[in-house]
């Protein structure tokens, strides 16, 4: 079992690694619908670690909330969206 | 059963490290998002297969049902993320448009003469 750990651990740490270079754009990016394009990817991968932590430390409430957090950031995408959308149109 | 978990994990990992790679590398908005959305889901529904099957592996040869239901789970978690997330990426690819961020060295742009209200 223990060697199953450590399979699941290092992808884990290695998203983890992939959020800090996603977090730079969302830091430096020069225009609006940059910054949500890297905090959808970012969201992404934040379940996708989610799910190999849950399997790595044998907790199945952590893909539990891996579906609670998908569902949830999904509306806030569209929100975001939406509201660039009509801001504009205002104008 | 090793061999099969680290092939599924790397397939999953590196895909998931181009995505995030061309969100630095690409010039605009546009092919930031292509880059971005496909990679990352992608690379996600491959290291999901990965605890997919180390759960119901688990699940056969020790016959301890929690392992089961580790799979079923994300399965479920998944079958949400292959479905909102392109719909997620259309959102905001139309929304980026209509605020009028324009593609670096655009050809042709057909949205713009169609009747938008």
């Amino acid at each position: 079992m223990s060697q199953f750990v450590n399979i699941f651990l290092i992808p884990g740490v290695l998203l983890m690694i992939f959020i800090l270079i996603s977090l730079f754009r969302l830091i430096l990016g020069p225009t609006v619908p940059d910054r949500v394009v890297a905090l959808d990817t970012i969201n992404t991968l934040v379940i996708a670690g989610m799910i190999l932590f849950g399997a790595a430390f044998d907790s199945i409430i952590y893909i539990d909330v891996a579906i609670v957090y998908a569902l949830l950031s999904y509306i806030a995408t569209l929100y975001i969206a939406k509201y660039m959308e009509r801001r504009t149109k205002d104008k | 059963m090793f061999i099969i978990l680290s092939i599924l994990l790397i397939i999953g990992i590196f895909f998931n490290g181009l995505g995030s790679i061309g969100l630095m590398r690409f010039p605009d908005v546009y092919t930031r998002l292509h880059a971005a959305t496909k990679c990352t889901t992608f690379g996600s529904i491959f290291t999901s297969i990965s605890v997919i099957v180390f759960g119901f592996y688990f699940w056969k040869v020790s016959g301890d049902s929690k392992y089961g239901v580790l799979a079923l789970h994300t399965i479920v978690a998944l079958a949400c993320l292959i479905i909102t997330n392109p719909t997620g990426a259309h959102a905001i690819a139309r929304a980026a448009h209509r605020s009028g961020v324009m593609p670096k060295q655009a050809v042709i742009d057909d949205l713009k003469e169609a009747d938008l209200e």
